[in-house]
């Protein structure tokens, strides 16, 4: 399978990349993650699976929320720190005014149980929007270095350790991360020698 | 509880918020969520400024609204002393966390010809896969019986096989839970 080196679009603005954060912050409820995928990789076409991978990979890594991180790092890809900034703002000026707002009245309406059962419906229907959009991201582990077998096996390993075992996340990507960057390294080299 | 009259909070409480977020932001690996904990010493045990209930709710809130769920510092941070300190909090979780990732982004995207970057990327990227799929289930295993994991199957087929615009999956998910299907 080709992988696909150059995203097809790119953002015009920065003023571009604000709206478009702002309305995928705001289809974001339980976790923007799975929003994220959906409108940069197949809607707005500005990255391509791997290169969304790649930027979520860094994302993870560091300190600070996901997103955020996410949003920072796309903004700046195409504008520099002035994309940057307007990513990050419009990821964050709705949503912000939204919460606070949200709990300016929150106080009269949780004891309501449609409201309380509204709220878990939701809940669950976010929970399986992540697990979709991860299940969207498996095809750009075709070209990895690592190749497939290896691949789903650190995966799976990964998932068993955080999902299941409840490890703490710091040691999974000290640990297992590094072990998978190991064994990436070789095989790069190894290919290099080929 | 009434938000809108919460206490100010002095400039000395002020600052103690500030730098101890600006500390926890550097901590976050995974989310400011993962430092959660750790702000619930601190805002409820230490400082006062939160009750119990308060703190749950503020993480609830941030969930059921739309954004990034960082957004849960910034509804601690009005219950515990308004507008001010909602962007005291959130300034001092995000600059240091931000800051660093552009740092990092533009570091590794200079050099992306390199080989331990390559290693990097290849070796992350089924565990940054692995990671979000986690997040799904840890979610999803939070609430307890059975019959809300029908609707996250469902919906993370339809997010999977479709292009079924995910606000209406959503909005699903508030109608089944209203009605007390969940």
């Amino acid at each position: 399978m080709p992988t696909e080196a150059a995203p097809p679009e790119r953002p015009r603005s920065p003023g571009e990349l604000f709206v478009a954060f702002t309305l995928l912050a705001l289809q974001g409820f339980g976790g923007v993650l799975a929003v994220a995928q959906r409108v940069l990789c197949e809607q707005r076409r500005w990255l391509t699976r791997e290169q969304f991978v790649e930027i979520l990979a860094i994302g993870q890594i560091l300190p600070g929320p996901n997103v955020c991180n996410v949003a920072l790092m796309v903004g700046d890809r195409f504008f520099g720190w002035r994309g940057a900034f307007a990513a990050l703002a419009g990821m964050m000026t709705a949503p912000v005014a939204i919460v606070i707002a949200l709990t300016a009245l929150y106080a009269q309406f949780a004891a309501l149980p449609a409201v309380a059962g509204a709220l878990k419906g939701m809940g669950a229907v976010a929970a399986g929007m992540i697990v979709g959009s991860a299940l969207k991201l498996v095809p750009a582990l075709r070209g990895n270095a690592l190749r497939l077998p290896a691949s789903l096996a650190f995966g799976a390993a990964a998932f068993v350790l955080v999902a299941l075992v409840r490890a703490p996340l710091v040691w999974v990507l000290l640990g297992l991360g590094a072990l998978a960057c190991a064994t990436a390294a070789w095989r790069l080299r190894a290919a290099d020698k080929r | 509880m009434n938000a809108a009259f919460a206490p100010m909070l002095s400039a000395g409480e002020l600052a103690a918020l500030f730098g101890h977020f600006l500390l926890l932001s550097l901590l976050a690996i995974g989310g400011a969520i993962t430092v959660a904990p750790e702000m619930h010493r601190v805002l409820v045990d230490r400082m006062a400024l939160l009750t119990d209930a308060q703190f749950n709710a503020s993480i609830a809130i941030a969930q059921a609204a739309p954004g990034p769920n960082v957004l849960f510092v910034a509804v601690m941070g009005y219950q515990a002393g308004g507008l001010v300190a909602a962007l005291v909090a959130l300034t001092a979780i995000m600059l240091p966390s931000t800051t660093l990732a552009l740092a990092a982004s533009r570091w590794g995207h200079a050099r992306r010809e390199w080989r331990p970057v390559q290693a990097f990327k290849a070796g992350m990227a089924p565990i940054v896969i692995a990671l979000l799929m986690a997040t799904g289930w840890i979610l999803a295993a939070a609430t307890p019986g059975w019959r809300h994991l029908v609707l996250t199957v469902a919906a993370a087929l339809l997010v999977w096989r479709t292009r079924i615009h995910l606000l209406w999956l959503i909005a699903a998910g508030a109608v089944a839970g209203a009605l007390g299907w969940v």
